[in-house]
């Protein structure tokens, strides 16, 4: 096959899955814009998004502050941005994490069975029976509201589904004849797993990981409005909205409206694109 | 008989989960900041009344003392005691488990009454604009922070245009005395008072959080509802139906929808616990007299016994609930076998 | 499926929040009745009695409404027409008249003849010494709190009949009397505390927690923690003029911003602690009505704690104390909801009263010639402190002090604690630098002294961890001068120490604000800052 065929065959696929689902294409353009702020954000941000100024706090859109300034003079836009980077990078954080940590335990439970699995599934059921959000604040409680704590947390709460994902993918191909022949072949069981299985889950995975980000970032904006999220004054999403929220009541609705319409345009992104790409890479889920 | 057995079996294989629950829970709960002992002892105590208090309090002990004295408050049904309420967590948590179920249900009953339709609509004409629609809307109602909402409900239904209760809890007790409590759900007991009017206020106090949260679970319902509906749709049942006749309309609301209970019937319970544990936020900005309150404020003020409890009686919950949705289901499609 | 099922379906989704919500339309509320008041505060009560272990503040906002005291203080009108309590008036509660010995050291209670507990049993002088009693051997704050009266052995207490009551001191304390009138000598139904009393708890201070034992202007109709307490006025009450409000409710909602939007939409009568830019914006709309009283023996400031380097050395102290950016804080942190408490002129010394401005005020140049004086030309790191449940006010404030210092090169880390640690971690000393405030309920400069600046005493309110023996004598020769030049000039001499030293910045003086409608009067300032319903009126 030649480079000219793939190529054509790649862009005769990816016209056919944008025609098909535009929505996801345009979730697709947004995360990049996103990615693009989140690296070039301290670059491009007009202000210090820490720097305050006693003689404009509060002040609504203008030209110079198109997003307004908050309580302490701070510019609202160069916040926005600035946090970007911050708040994909917690939700990256945490969602690798608990891939990582789900594409062991999942796979093992699911391939060998027996009390290993048991064990796992216990683990996993625990963890489930939990009040997920409660678990969060109570770990970031005792740990400290760090970044690092946040996203721990975050990857703690999460992980049951992964482990899950991967179990029952496992699970699913553990008899088939393809796996059946590696064995067969004389490849140890390990061997078998990380080869043959578990290339073969990872779309699934992948799809419930880009489900999962959006709830990660609405985790972490929860912790914030109970005061348990990353230390001021670093600008993020979820605290700007719950500091922003407190003013409400009195109007300086820039406060919170910018930051939310990012948080939210993040959240629906990746939420759609899970979407998407769980109707492009696991058609038989497709819902 | 096979019934009572599968409950006994499915009740069994939950304890390691109940067992593995009650250590975390009271690990966390140690490692939560804070000093209990000086906490109670107050402001204006001494080195050695915060001793006195720790030995009084049993923190002294090793811990697995400390574990083994907890395990047997429990066995007794001893929950132990809240610092912030100054009463027993059992009674603390029985008296606010109603207001947060009653709120779920009715953010679950929002999100069935809006999603399924919607999911309904979007299977009719799959890959359609309306199709799209709907997928979009019910994505963006779960990418907004609960509590985020919720602040902007009270802002624009009851602080600019007045069309919403004031956001005071379940009832407004200024007007309407709260009715005896019998179920400990205010609609319900409001109407075994017999007063219509108290049932309106709880009612309408119940609209704007209930809201806020079935948001949440307008996505994962709608898109149940649209792939069973489709599956639904394109089986052979519904293929000779039309076949035979049948109008849409009738395929649509008795075959089709009939057998897409089962898999609604199943989201349904995870979203039920989901809600219950998200509704942690929105009862702080409707004052809502829930244990998700109590529970932020419990982890907040470093309150042991009110978050072990907490923490213990939600888990128990979930178990139940499952087993109630397991078992459900297998009323409602009689092929459906729980073999644990 | 027919396009009209398309279309109702349609409309079902559609409508259906519309519908929910228009079902509730005709419930939006008129005013509250005449005679309930409907207050909404942020937290409320852990128990009914403040004797109780682990009793919170707001446990004394119910024994100050639900439990009489013997005697009690008059108000007056300040210059700014505000009604505050007068200190420097005594009056009859339980008590009718009172005796004092000339050497101050026997005091004679004759208790009126009518009082009756909320049971409706008769008030007798055998209570008042039980609950005397009591409140000393309870233990924690009440038992220091009574000692602050030099009240300290049950003993002390006596009956000489069944209406008059003795207090026997060793040593005359003019702390004393007022001591009387907060509300720690609560005076409970011995009777019926008792019946509910056991082996463990002789004082029955778990049912007193629970339960309402006392013969005060309300008592308690019902409760229900971490959600209302509901007040009903005691028709029986003898023990001064029966209050207008027939019922109380205090409402918590923990969450500031619907706390404003309830008064503001008129659907409650008073709201309690909002930040101070709510306050401060509503009192400038003029629509409700924001009283903000300047609180009695009260300061804020910034602690630099004197055991840890290098605010160890009082050159840093002094330079931290020019460093920090004041004005901002007053407008930005705390909206000029206080006084401040810096850039005085001091030349010529300090009143002998508390609290006092500081000679200090922003001069970034000063600031860093101190630094260099100290040897710490290039700065240093360290960590601020903050109090997570006031994070309204803090959080900005350290944000500008974070932003201020690292101008003259130290680098802070804002660290946020937990209202459950904030205690541990002050009675600790182990902050370097933290914000803080505090306030007495005895108006005395050196009573806040001995809290506070105090090396002996060394409660937990002493963050910076200070010990001056000289300024400890001094506090103890104020406590036991009952006015006059000396005690001025010691005062005066106390005050300069602590400005010099600088083991915390005074940064204001703030406001006890309460924002209210407009047809409620009869709000008076009280030295526990909880509101005293006796006195509300609507109109």
């Amino acid at each position: 096959m030649s480079d000219q065929t793939v190529s054509s065959t790649f862009l005769s696929d990816a016209r056919h899955l944008i025609g098909q689902n535009r929505i996801t294409f345009a979730a697709g353009i947004l995360l990049v814009l996103f990615v693009v702020l989140a690296i070039i954000g301290p670059l491009v941000a007009p202000f210090d998004p820490t720097a305050t100024d006693a003689s404009a706090s509060l002040a609504a859109p203008s030209w110079r502050h198109p997003f307004g300034t908050d309580a302490l003079g701070r510019d609202v836009l160069s916040r926005v941005i600035v946090a970007t980077r911050l708040d994909l990078g917690m939700a990256f954080g945490a969602v690798a994490l608990s891939f990582a940590a789900g594409l062991i335990l999942g796979p093992i439970a699911g391939y060998f069975g027996g009390w290993i699995d048991t064990v796992i599934g216990r683990f996993i059921d625990t963890l489930m029976a939990f009040p997920l959000f409660v678990l969060a604040m109570g770990i970031v409680a005792a740990l400290g509201n760090s970044v690092a704590n946040i996203v721990i947390a975050t990857a703690i709460i999460n992980l049951p589904f992964y482990v899950r994902t991967a179990r029952a993918e496992v699970n699913m191909r553990r008899d088939l004849t393809y796996v059946e022949a590696a064995r067969m072949g004389g490849n140890r069981p390990w061997r078998v797993l990380a080869v043959h299985v578990v290339p073969n889950i990872l779309p699934a995975m992948v799809v419930q990981a880009s489900l999962n980000f959006g709830w990660a970032i609405l985790n972490a904006a929860g912790l914030s409005f109970i005061g348990l999220g990353v230390r001021p004054p670093t600008p993020e999403w979820g605290i700007m909205v719950s500091e922003g929220a407190t003013y409400i009541f009195s109007g300086e609705w820039w406060t919170f409206t910018f930051p939310g319409i990012a948080l939210v345009l993040a959240v629906l992104c990746f939420n759609l694109l899970g979407d998407g790409l769980r109707d492009i890479l696991d058609p038989r889920s497709r819902t | 008989m096979t019934m009572l057995i599968t409950i006994l079996r499915r009740l069994l294989s939950a304890i390691p989960s109940v067992l593995g629950v009650i250590v975390v829970t009271f690990l966390l709960a140690r490692a939560l900041p804070g000093d209990p002992a000086a906490f109670y002892a107050g402001a204006s105590a001494t080195p050695e009344s915060i001793a006195e208090v720790r030995s009084q309090l049993g923190l002294d002990r090793p811990l697995l003392l400390q574990f083994a004295d907890y395990v047997g408050d429990l066995l007794h049904g001893d929950l132990g005691h809240s610092v912030s309420s100054g009463q027993a967590v059992l009674s603390d948590l029985l008296t606010r488990l109603p207001a947060s179920v009653e709120l779920t249900l009715a953010a679950l009953v929002f999100a069935l009454v809006v999603g399924m339709p919607l999911g309904v609509w979007a299977a009719t004409r799959p890959g359609s604009f309306v199709d799209h629609a709907c997928r979009l809307l019910v994505t963006l109602g779960a990418a907004f922070p609960t509590f985020f909402t919720a602040l902007v409900f009270v802002y624009a239904f009851y602080y600019r245009l007045d069309i919403a209760p004031e956001p005071l809890g379940r009832l407004n007790e200024i007007y309407f005395v709260a009715p005896p409590q019998v179920t400990g759900f205010m609609l319900i007991d409001t109407l075994l008072a017999g007063d219509m009017e108290a049932f309106r206020s709880a009612f309408g106090h119940l609209v704007l959080p209930s809201i806020s949260l079935g948001l949440f679970a307008l996505a994962p319902i709608a898109r149940v509802t649209r792939a069973a509906m489709l599956e639904a749709l394109g089986s052979d049942y519904c293929r000779t139906a039309r076949a035979m006749g049948l109008s849409g309309r009738h395929i649509l609301f008795t075959t089709a929808l009939r057998n897409a209970t089962l898999p609604i019937l199943n989201v349904l319970g995870m979203v039920f616990s989901f809600l219950l544990g998200a509704n942690v936020l929105i009862e702080k900005v409707f004052a809502w007299p829930g244990i998700g309150a109590y529970a932020v404020n419990a982890v907040i003020s470093s309150d042991y016994a009110a978050v072990q409890g907490f923490v213990l009686m939600m888990a128990l919950l979930f178990i139940f609930l499952n087993l109630v949705v397991d078992l459900m289901a297998s009323i409602a499609d009689p092929r459906v076998r729980y073999d644990v | 499926m027919t396009h009209a099922n398309k279309l109702k379906l349609g409309a079902i989704a559609a409508g259906t929040m519309t519908a929910l919500l228009l079902a509730s339309t005709s419930l939006a509320t008129a005013d509250t009745p005449a005679d309930v008041l409907v207050q909404v505060g942020e937290a409320g009560p852990n128990s009914l009695d403040p004797m109780a272990p682990a009793a919170n503040e707001l446990s004394q906002m119910v024994a100050w409404q639900i439990y009489d005291r013997l005697v009690t203080h008059g108000l007056k009108t300040l210059p700014d027409g505000t009604v505050s309590y007068d200190v420097t008036k005594i009056e009859p509660q339980l008590a009718e008249s009172w005796d004092i010995s000339e050497d101050g050291t026997e005091m004679v209670f004759h208790l009126r003849q009518d009082a009756m507990f909320h049971d409706g049993t008769p008030v007798t002088a055998e209570d008042v010494r039980w609950s005397f009693a009591r409140a000393v051997a309870a233990g924690g704050f009440p038992a220091v709190q009574m000692a602050a009266g030099s009240m300290t052995d049950p003993d002390m207490f006596s009956v000489v009949d069944e209406h008059t009551f003795k207090i026997t001191l060793d040593a005359p304390n003019k702390l004393t009397l007022p001591d009387l009138a907060v509300p720690v000598p609560d005076v409970v139904n011995k009777d019926l505390a008792l019946e509910h009393a056991t082996e463990d708890d002789p004082w029955a201070l778990q049912w007193t927690a629970q339960n309402d034992a006392g013969s005060g202007p309300f008592e308690v109709t019902s409760w229900k923690p971490g959600n209302q307490i509901v007040f009903s006025r005691f028709e029986d009450w003898k023990s001064g003029p029966l209050p207008e409000m027939r019922r109380v409710i205090y409402r918590e909602v923990p969450s500031a911003g619907t706390r404003r939007a309830l008064l503001e939409k008129g659907d409650v009568d008073v709201s309690s602690g909002l930040p101070p830019k709510d306050y401060a914006e509503m009192a400038e709309a003029g629509q409700v009505k924001v009283i903000g009283s300047l609180m009695q023996n009260e300061m804020f400031f910034v602690d630099m704690n004197t055991k840890i380097a290098p605010f160890d050395n009082k050159l840093v102290r002094q330079a931290v104390a020019y460093a920090l950016p004041y004005d901002a804080i007053m407008s930005q942190a705390l909206y000029d909801r206080g006084e401040p408490m810096y850039g005085a002129d001091a030349s010529s010394g300090y009143a002998p009263e508390w609290p006092v401005a500081s000679p200090y005020d922003t001069d970034l140049d000063k600031a860093r010639e101190l630094l260099a004086e100290a040897g710490l030309a290039d700065g240093f790191a360290t960590d601020l402190y903050i109090d997570m449940s006031q994070t309204t006010i803090q959080e900005p404030m350290a944000l500008l002090i974070k932003e201020q210092l690292a101008k003259i090169g130290i680098d802070i880390t804002i660290n946020k604690v937990p209202g459950s640690d904030w205690f541990a971690r002050m009675g600790s000393q182990t902050m370097p630098m933290d914000i803080n405030y505090f306030y007495g309920w005895l108006d005395y400069p050196e009573y806040f002294y001995f809290w506070t600046y105090d090396g002996i005493t060394n409660a937990v309110f002493n963050t910076p961890a200070y010990n001056n023996p000289e300024l400890d004598a001094m506090t103890r020769t104020a406590l036991s001068l009952d006015g006059g030049a000396e005690y001025d000039q010691t005062i005066s001499a106390m005050n300069a120490i602590v400005m010099e030293d600088v083991p915390r910045a005074p940064v204001a003086h703030l406001y006890s604000d309460i924002a209210m409608q407009q047809n409620v009067e009869g709000y008076v300032y009280w030295f526990h800052t909880n509101l005293d319903y006796r006195f509300i009126t609507k109109n």
